[in-house]
């Protein structure tokens, strides 16, 4: 396969196993490829009614009316909806995830009450009884706004002058609430040493400023939610989403009903990258359904996805790093100024927790603003945060290494994070695979290849994100065939009920065919928390380790009964129980776990393991690519010639997946490098609202993505498994402006390096 | 309440009937009226390929396609490509090669690749990336999509050898 002499895709493997590491194909594929499985839009039920909903014009204005009369009297109309329809939330304060948010906020941008805060601000739903008459009755709706003037950076927002989008919002000034009205939710800062030390002592400062436009992770379900409200005011959900009981809960949250009337069953789920966290439609679906006695269905249109659904934050960075003529990084400042969109709550803790955390500084501050503007409220993007925050940190290192003259890769080694580095924001790491990553890179063929040619250029950035683990549960029946079903909560994006069954399998020595995985419903699992922060199969992993491990210890027991020996006279290995105490395997002092199996129902009934889990040890990912660029002097283009990922993985459970998450991550990254962004008029109207103007990367406008998985164990996993599916998106536009750099001498400081901004860059260098 | 029409077409080699309104798509019919929810929605405007499927043995984005305008013509969708139990080359694959992890974009993909092998059985990866650039996947970077759809081509013509 490989057509530059060396294998594509490389897995730098460390310790043997039977099933884990291997390549098994998933179980839900064949459902996938015949276009059987069922997603969210695909569920038909008796009487369904389809939803609409009406959406905000304008991104900054009151509301003085809102009259739905026209849209209920339409023939068709089963039901109107708007926010007085919601429960009144008063000054209640909710924590649905991300820290202590008024309940009002998260109520508000379900359907917007006094004011809406960006253009596709939702203000009422409709149920008809077909989607187009739904549509029809929006259309109809009479609301009366008072335009507000809107402000839409985090730099504008942040300004004494500027309007504020909520008067009950104010300043948290690091940990202190001021109550200060404006449009900083919170400022906070991370230090480590003393940076007025730091900086003193270093030979060379480099500073510089960034800017980032608003993305969209660009999944290609759209949103959709369908809801019963039924007879006994019980509550059954089907969605697409991340977190099926994250869902339960807000949704829960949202009506004022407790969580133990909703039962969420999660659908095959077209995408999410963090975006299928948040609740949109859910509640307002209840209420139609609560209106009506029927189900309904609300399915967002690809408009509503831009405008209605949650990108990730745009953002203002600066970055200050000083360093010794030896090249050793001694202080490192930065100011992270993000969006959070209407509501508070931008990604930019984490942005602050891996700006600098790839280096051993040892005098680091950080300060990070949330800020309110008028766009849509802001949701996790794939290491939400660090992308942006490692544009700016790469380049200037990329800078810094030109200055002094020395070798980009070696001075990152340098100053590279190793066990025991202390993150600015108080972590030490434990065994982590920077170091690695960066030799990886080093020793890497295409690191090592000459690039000819005129306008082409190598650029390198390395990235990090620390991973999650939150809860999860699993629960494993043992079949009379030997088989497993295994069930979770973990809602299954991109290939993870494999590498879930894998772990179980491998435990008690099965195939992974041999293992059944299903996602279940909220009644049906226990507690397991999002698809999200790379780790499903890390944590879930573990919850299936241990369901495994029960069924191993109550096998075991039912041997020793069979046998009528001790239970510690019994050793399982290689899928086989056997008599320890003779030590042999002939006779009746030997069985297979299938034979075993099969007399459960003969020897004391049925086996199901199970495990809860909320591992604390997660291991961080590192991530680092090395691309080559060429730039059409004359138009401004950057063609991807060729692109290396490389990513600690841990171990790799399923490495098909891993490879296909970094390679995943890694387009993401060139199309937020190179092309998209949310392109707004003055008054916050999205001008590129489709797929045809938000232009993400085809096939031709890319090569194949090579990937090499360096795997250093994570000793807080049995198997070593890390998670994978966030790193690799935090060093592609970093690397693709520093081979942009190297191609043409322009140092870019904004997202996206599309052909007009590069050009800009480039004449104004010529002008100089 | 606007008027339906009767629509006769063949879906997958069936002879199948249904009533639609004219401002409905073949996308919505095949979905909503016949059941065939393969066929996915990504975009309802031409720019994603989710909805990709064959129309009288071109392909087509389903989408943009109004469901009256199937009377009397032959579709096919990502339903109609395993024979019986056998999976298709392509599908196979696509399991073995890893080549979705969402599996919203897969019909789509599926559908434009077979319509590529089935006029041009040994297509250079340069081809395949221009003829499969209608179709969006944002989850795998397309890698594992175009080296599936290459080893789909040497098994069809190892077997057609």
């Amino acid at each position: 396969m490989s057509t530059n002499g060396y294998e594509p895709n490389m897995v730098l493997s460390t310790k043997e196993f039977k099933v884990v590491g291997t390549r098994p194909v998933r179980h839900d594929g064949a459902d996938k490829v015949t276009g059987r499985a069922l997603y969210g839009a695909d569920l038909q039920l008796v009487g369904l009614l389809q939803g609409a909903i009406l959406r905000s014009p304008h991104a900054h204005a009151r509301i003085k009316s809102i009259d739905t009369s026209k849209a209920e009297a339409f023939p068709g109309v089963k039901a109107v909806v708007v926010s007085t329809d919601l429960p009144d939330t008063g000054d209640e304060i909710t924590d649905i995830g991300d820290g202590d948010t008024p309940l009002k906020y998260v109520r508000d941008n379900v359907l917007a009450s006094d004011k809406v805060c960006y253009k596709g601000h939702a203000i009422a739903g409709v149920a008809a009884i077909n989607g187009h008459i739904a549509q029809e009755a929006v259309a109809l709706i009479e609301v009366e706004y008072e335009p507000l003037p809107a402000v839409l950076s985090a730099p504008a927002a942040m300004r004494d002058d500027a309007p504020i989008l909520h008067e009950d919002l104010k300043t948290n000034e690091l940990g202190e609430q001021t109550g200060k009205v404006s449009n900083v939710s919170r400022h906070f800062q991370f230090k480590l040493g003393d940076i007025e030390e730091g900086f003193a002592a270093a030979d060379t400062i480099v500073e510089r400023e960034f800017d980032t436009s608003t993305v969209h992770q660009g999944y290609i379900e759209p949103h959709n939610a369908t809801v019963l409200w039924n007879n006994d005011d019980r509550i059954h959900i089907w969605c697409s989403t991340q977190g099926s009981f994250v869902v339960r809960d807000v949704t829960a949250t949202v009506l004022g009903i407790p969580e133990s009337r909703i039962r969420v069953t999660p659908m095959e789920i077209g995408g999410g990258f963090g975006g299928k966290i948040p609740v949109y439609l859910e509640p307002v679906a209840a209420l139609l359904s609560k209106k009506t006695g029927k189900p309904v269905k609300i399915v967002m249109s690809r408009q509503e996805v831009f405008e209605g659904s949650g990108p990730t934050p745009g953002s203002h960075i600066k970055v200050k790093m000083g360093v010794t003529k030896e090249g050793k990084i001694v202080a490192a400042q930065a100011s992270l100024e993000y969006e959070a969109g209407a509501y508070p709550g931008a990604m930019v803790t984490p942005g602050a927790m891996c700006v600098f955390a790839a280096y051993d500084i040892p005098n680091v501050v950080v300060d990070g603003y949330d800020v309110v503007v008028n766009k849509p409220s802001t949701a996790a993007y794939r290491a939400p945060g660090a992308t942006n925050a490692a544009f700016a940190t790469e380049t200037v290192v990329d800078e810094i290494t030109q200055t002094l003259g020395v070798d980009q890769v070696e001075f990152r080694l340098n100053n590279a994070a190793k066990e025991g580095t202390r993150r600015a924001d108080g972590p030490k790491f434990r065994s982590i695979g920077c170091v690695d990553v960066l030799e990886a890179i080093k020793n890497h063929p295409h690191y090592n290849a000459p690039l000819e040619g005129p306008n082409r250029g190598r650029g390198v950035a390395i990235g990090f994100w620390f991973n999650v683990g939150l809860q999860s549960s699993c629960a494993i029946n043992v079949n009379a065939d030997g088989t497993l079903a295994l069930v979770e909560g973990s809602t299954d994006i991109g290939g993870s009920r494999v590498s879930i069954a894998m772990q179980a399998a491998e435990v008690l020595g099965l195939r992974a065919e041999d293992v059944r995985p299903t996602v279940v419903d909220t009644d049906s699992v226990g507690y397991t928390d999002v698809t999200g922060g790379s780790r499903v199969t890390f944590c879930t992993g573990i919850a299936a380790i241990e369901a495994a491990e029960d069924v191993k210890q109550q096998m075991v027991t039912r041997a020793a009964k069979i046998w009528d020996v001790d239970a510690d006279a019994v050793h399982f290995e290689d899928g086989t129980f056997r008599n320890g105490s003779n030590g042999s395997s002939n006779g009746d002092s030997a069985m297979s776990f299938k034979e075993l199996a099969g007399k459960l129902g003969k020897t004391g009934g049925p086996i199901v393991g199970r495990a809860t889990v909320q591992p604390k040890a997660v291991g961080g990912s590192f991530s680092g690519n090395i691309v080559d660029v060429e730039v059409d002097p004359e138009t401004g283009k950057v063609t991807i010639l060729r692109f290396t990922a490389v990513q600690d993985a841990g171990k790799a459970i399923h490495p098909s997946y891993v490879e296909g998450q970094m390679q995943g991550g890694s387009v993401q990254g060139i199309g937020w490098a190179l092309n998209e962004e949310y392109y707004m008029s003055q008054d916050g109207v999205m001008a590129n609202s489709s797929l045809l103007d938000y232009r993400m990367p085809t096939s031709l406008d890319l090569p194949m993505i090579d990937t090499v998985i360096v795997e250093v164990a994570n000793p807080g996993h049995p198997f070593g498994a890390r998670g994978v599916g966030e790193a690799n998106i935090i060093p592609p536009p970093a690397a693709i402006a520093n081979a942009i750099h190297a191609a043409t001498g322009v140092r870019m400081s904004r997202l996206p390096m599309n052909p007009p901004a590069l050009m800009e860059a480039i004449w104004a260098k010529e002008r100089q | 309440m606007q008027v339906k029409t009767r629509v006769e077409t063949t879906i997958n080699g069936e002879q199948v009937e249904f009533l639609c309104e004219p401002r409905q798509s073949l996308l919505e019919c095949l979905r909503d009226i016949v059941g065939l929810t393969g066929t996915k929605e990504g975009c309802n405007d031409g720019n994603c390929g989710a909805c990709t499927v064959m129309f009288d043995g071109r392909i087509v984005t389903s989408c943009l396609v109004l469901g009256v305008e199937a009377n009397g013509r032959e579709i096919n969708t990502v339903e109609g490509v395993a024979e019986g139990s056998a999976l298709h080359e392509i599908q196979k694959a696509f399991l073995q090669g890893a080549a979705l992890q969402c599996g919203i974009c897969t019909p789509g993909f599926i559908m434009a690749a077979k319509a590529l092998l089935d006029q041009e059985p040994n297509p250079s990866e340069e081809r395949i990336r221009f003829w499969l650039a209608n179709n969006l996947c944002r989850c795998t970077g397309y890698d594992k999509i175009i080296r599936s759809v290459q080893d789909a081509a040497a098994k069809m013509q190892e077997t057609n050898a």
